[in-house]
């Protein structure tokens, strides 16, 4: 752990040498960097696979990278443990880097991504308990539509405020995160304000089954494999997959130190090429039995291989019932340039940010948002998109629209935020400079 | 000039971890110091307590909830996480190995608050080596167990003297270069599986 702080402040070294920034430079430059094993931090969830498949199947190994994988229990853990230094990269939730540009958070570092680790597997689950009464009590019509459950939901909340029972909690997973505005996202576009009409509180993403099972909370938002798990136990419906909230919604992504970045443009390239691999093998069907057999390791997500299976297959067992339904695209981690972070992304999350009362607007605010997305370093190693195409109107495309119907412009957020019907409410000023 | 004293909240699940630092802490004269094992009702305690130092164990998964809240009430005042000093590598490298995290309310002087961290560190440290110990002794007591029963079969199987065999099990385990215990539990395994 020591040699990681020597090796950034050796890194100057580098900085004097010529950019070369492709991956076939020799091994003894990558020597110099001092970086031939990344120690990469990561969260146990199915999306983490990127980076288990170029540790397990040899895709590291090929650019002479040694991938050293350490599982970490929180996103503020693996948040601090980047910022100094314990981990030179790591698996972090794509609002993360933004709201560490934005100085958001009790430990804003500054925080980059070059790569994205894919999209998909985030599910919202309630409990049968509520759900039954979105079908008795909400007229819920059509169970397979995310909105028209959000709607019941809405009016179940309705009903619940009339006969003065307490409002539901949901768990989510960090602040910070595409489950906190997916969430969010969902509840407002069915007429539900998140912060006055439900609780939302933060649930480690393992324990949400058990906390739903004991009545701890109504429902949640959270990655693969936890919304399976829930309803597999029988706790648990499945109202809406990301999928139906916006396929394009980012979701993990490869942060790091941009100083760290700088050091060792070397060991950045290769180990974008590694990862690009690993996702192109992640996403062949052919793969996948195998990827889910190394996912389902005590080391990694450590659940029933049966169950990662599935996933990966987006194959939902959505009900206690044991109805299926499949989404297609549950995962997808390479193909449709799912590892390209893409600027306007980051500003959809920053328009999120503001949406709900954690940012606000600014022009700088713009620029520091945008600059925790680095697709200038995608490009040098991997090549991708025309750069006109880093900032594109979102939710536009067919089959890419918002749950809502709502298109993301990013040179118009402030209209953007103006024009949901619910939001936050603004700051008065008074309740936040309270001590 | 005098201070007043800082307010502590400890948080860790570790009932008899958290006991040792509130009492290092209170050694070192911090008179205002809260402990609690649950994160349940978390916020309430904060609102009422307004503490300047939370200290809270690095492997409890509810750090993403105590983020959650500082988002939420500005009752602690713009916590920063951890570290008093950013320069001061060393001291973040010792509480990190130790597991300790902390929030700060912003302003507080290092010099203030760099004490109260050490006492977490050392106490946390302190905990990890008695651990370790119990977890050693445990461990030492087991292998002997084993070998008493591997001993024991091997004197009623193969007809040997006590000391026959454990010169046995002890010659094997060097032939095959692995630990006395290993082999004892293979001798007890084997035996479990060939008498019944």
């Amino acid at each position: 752990m020591r040699g990681f702080q020597r090796w950034e402040s050796i890194g100057m070294n580098d900085m004097t040498l010529p950019e070369t920034n492709k991956a076939l430079s020799t091994p003894s430059r990558i020597a110099s960097e001092g970086a031939r094993t990344v120690r990469a931090g990561f969260i146990p969830l199915v999306d983490s696979a990127v980076l288990v498949a170029a540790a397990e199947f040899g895709f590291a190994r090929k650019e002479g990278i040694t991938l050293d994988l350490v599982k970490d229990v929180s996103w503020a853990n693996v948040r601090d443990r980047l910022a100094f230094r314990q981990f030179d990269v790591a698996h972090m939730l794509a609002p993360m880097p933004v709201a560490s540009m934005l100085g958001l958070g009790s430990n804003p570092s500054p925080t980059i991504a070059p790569f994205s680790l894919g999209r998909g597997g985030n599910a919202i689950t309630l409990s049968t308990k509520l759900y039954g009464r979105m079908r008795e009590e909400g007229g819920l019509a059509d169970p397979e539509d995310a909105l028209e459950n959000a709607r019941a939901l809405a009016r179940v909340i309705h009903l619940m405020k009339e006969n003065g029972e307490p409002l539901p909690t949901f768990g989510m997973t960090y602040p910070f995160s595409s489950h906190n505005y997916e969430f969010r996202y969902w509840l407002a576009a069915g007429g539900i304000n998140p912060d006055s009409d439900v609780r939302l509180v933060v649930v480690p993403p393992p324990m949400t089954s058990d906390a739903l099972a004991a009545g701890a909370i109504d429902g949640f938002c959270v990655g693969a494999p936890w919304n399976m798990v829930a309803s597999e136990r029988g706790v648990g419906q499945i109202v809406a997959t990301k999928q139906d909230i916006w396929p394009s919604a980012p979701e993990k992504v490869l942060g790091m130190r941009p100083q760290w970045a700088e050091a060792h443009p070397e060991t950045v390239a290769r180990l974008l090429v590694a990862l690009d691999a690993a996702a192109r093998w992640c996403d062949q069907p052919e793969n996948r039995a195998a990827l889910a057999e190394a996912l389902a390791d005590a080391r990694y997500v450590a659940v029933p291989v049966d169950i990662i299976r599935r996933v990966l297959a987006g194959a939902f067992t959505i009900d206690p019932q044991g109805r299926q339904r499949v989404v297609k695209d549950y995962f997808v981690f390479h193909s449709g340039y799912a590892n390209y972070p893409r600027p306007s992304h980051a500003l959809w999350t920053y328009s999120q940010m503001i949406r709900w009362g954690q940012a606000t607007f600014s022009r700088s605010g713009i620029e520091a948002a945008a600059s925790a997305y680095r697709p200038d370093l995608y490009r040098q190693v991997l090549g991708g998109p025309e750069e006109a195409e880093d900032f594109r109107v979102e939710g536009a495309e067919p089959g890419d629209g918002f749950i809502d119907g709502h298109v993301f412009d990013r040179s118009m957020i402030e209209e953007y935020v103006e024009g949901f019907a619910v939001k936050a409410v603004p700051p008065t000023g008074a309740q936040y400079q309270e001590i | 000039m005098m201070h007043r004293d800082l307010t502590i909240l400890v948080i860790d699940e570790n009932a008899i971890r958290a006991s040792i630092i509130e009492e290092g802490l209170r050694e070192a004269g911090h008179a205002q110091v809260t402990v609690i094992h649950e994160v349940q009702g978390v916020a309430r305690i904060i609102e009422t307590l307004q503490p300047d130092v939370i200290v809270i164990d690095i492997e409890n998964p509810n750090r993403d909830m105590m983020e959650h809240l500082f988002q939420l009430t500005r009752t602690v005042s713009r916590p920063i996480a951890m570290f008093v000093d950013r320069a001061d590598s060393a001291s973040i490298e010792a509480a990190m190995d130790a597991g300790v995290s902390a929030y700060i309310v912003d302003g507080l002087k290092k010099e203030r608050v760099k004490p109260i961290l050490d006492v977490a560190v050392s106490r946390f440290n302190a905990f990890s080596r008695l651990q370790r110990e119990l977890a050693d002794a445990k461990s030492a007591l087991e292998e002997r167990k084993i070998v008493e029963r591997a001993k024991g079969i091997l004197m009623r199987m193969r007809g040997l003297s006590e000391e026959e065999a454990f010169a046995l099990l002890r010659q094997t385990a060097m032939n095959e270069k692995k630990k006395l215990a290993e082999i004892a539990q293979s001798v007890v395994t084997a035996a479990g599986l060939l008498v019944r």
